[in-house]
């Protein structure tokens, strides 16, 4: 049976690991290829790997951490910061990076989305989604990192990059990033059941119970853990770990076979 | 030594690493004299069945291929696409594969919206036929797939494992010297370094 890829996602910024909240106030982690190492150990399903400062500050992703990160993990990789061109995103699949993550570079040239799906295939090809929930309960899309609005709605806008041909979807919900209270739910659904192509629910995850909700009711197809898998709990130190195998299995097979 | 064709298409890097990790040498070239030269063979690939087709017909590495494999018997796996490109034909394309092992690729085809389109994410495998290549395989492997087109083999004595995705489909085959895995042992931990191990010692 297709096993729920739960999936670490690491943020780089400066050459160090970090944790945001609300993408907001980056806290020290450690060192990426270190911590990417220990998650090998941990044989974890996949790893995302997001540069958060690259576009911003206008650089190129870090061919050099990539390359050493590629020779140590033994599990796919996705890689998202600072691509916006078809050579830049060679480069990284020729160091042995599966897949890349792209977001602002969307929304000022759509089309090279289809240019790197059909050249890569779109299981190569993620993009990443930004949500933003305004005070009237209104879904806003972001770009760059959380710091600049964009007027597309995120279900017609998931739509739009399928049909450009988006392999995946990384959806973050900025509000509940790295605060701990569990995914938006309703945001997952209503991006999921729009499209055909795998939705990756990023923002909030604190427990096994939180997971199991993004795939059942919010029919993610796979999940990010940020914090979870940095820190030993809410509040406390830094401590790489992840979820128990066993546990994990338990709690996604029972709960879907009760669907 | 294995010898990890270049044609131009697919993660070369990730077989090499995982080769390097379980201390077996390998090296990546698309030159057609090493290639001739090869002891064992691992035929990589993602991307189009018709590109790749396009790209071993067009480079000489079809020719050398077919002496290899059916000539002089030396041992091969292809991985993914790679593992494609050994059988007939696919339903991806119109290009003839290379027609190692008597098999072709269909398409997933699904009516519910939850089973997506490619099959991408951790799968288990079930033991066919028994092979060298997935001797002692701890109960309960698993292997990451990516892939939008399965295969199927005309003769069941050539699958050797055997996964369900909506339908059950032939997740590894082989016939004689030819082997191909549907997933990416180079990307599957402790269960693909034991089936690289395995074909090592073939």
């Amino acid at each position: 049976m297709l096993q729920t890829r739960i999936i670490p996602c690491l943020l780089l910024k400066d050459e160090s690991l970090v944790k945001t909240v609300n993408f907001k106030k980056p806290a020290y982690i450690g060192d990426p290829v270190n911590t990417a190492r220990i998650f090998n150990e941990l044989e974890v399903d996949e790893l995302v790997l997001l540069d958060i400062s690259a576009t911003n500050n206008n650089r190129k992703p870090d061919f050099k951490i990539l390359a050493e990160l590629a020779n140590e993990c033994f599990m796919p990789l996705a890689y998202g910061g600072g691509i916006n061109n078809f050579e830049d995103a060679k480069k990284i699949f020729k160091i042995g990076i599966e897949k890349i993550i792209i977001n602002s570079v969307t929304f000022t040239n759509p089309s090279l989305i289809t240019q790197l799906s059909e050249h890569f295939g779109n299981q190569a090809i993620v993009v990443s989604i930004d949500v933003k929930k305004n005070m009237f309960g209104k879904y806003q899309v972001y770009s760059n990192s959380g710091t600049k609005k964009q007027k597309v709605d995120p279900v017609a806008w998931a739509q739009k990059l399928e049909q450009l041909g988006t392999g995946e979807i990384l959806l973050t919900a900025i509000h509940q990033e790295g605060t701990w209270n569990g995914f938006d739910i309703d945001l997952l659904e209503k991006v999921s059941n729009a499209v055909n192509i795998p939705v990756i629910a990023n923002g909030g995850a604190a427990s096994i119970n939180n997971i199991v909700k993004a795939v059942k009711q919010g029919c993610a197809s796979a999940v990010c853990l940020g914090s979870m898998v940095v820190y030993q709990n809410k509040g406390m130190g830094v401590l790489v770990n992840f979820p128990n195998k066993t546990d994990l299995d338990n709690a996604l097979n029972n709960n879907i076979k009760n669907i | 030594m294995i010898t990890i064709v270049d044609y131009g298409m697919g993660n070369l890097g990730s077989g090499f690493n995982m080769f390097k990790k379980i201390g077996v040498s390998s090296r990546i070239t698309s030159d057609l004299e090493e290639i001739k030269s090869a002891k064992k063979l691992l035929l990589p690939g993602v991307g189009s069945f018709d590109k790749a087709m396009e790209k071993i017909n067009t480079s000489g590495i079809k020719e050398v291929l077919d002496q290899k494999v059916l000539v002089e018997e030396t041992p091969i796996l292809g991985i993914c696409l790679g593992m494609q490109l050994l059988t007939n034909s696919s339903e991806e394309g119109t290009e003839k594969g290379l027609g190692y092992i008597n098999a072709s690729g269909k398409k997933f085809i699904f009516n519910d919206n939850k089973m997506k389109v490619p099959h991408m994410g951790w799968n288990t495998v079930k033991k066919a036929t028994p092979s060298l290549l997935t001797q002692d395989f701890e109960e309960e492997s698993r292997f990451y797939f990516v892939h939008s087109y399965y295969v199927e083999v005309e003769n069941q004595e050539n699958s050797i494992l055997k996964t369900t995705y909506g339908l059950e489909f032939d997740s590894a085959i082989q016939h004689k010297n030819v082997y191909g895995a549907q997933f990416h042992p180079e990307k599957s931990h402790k269960f693909g370094m034991k089936l690289f191990e395995n074909f090592a010692k073939i």
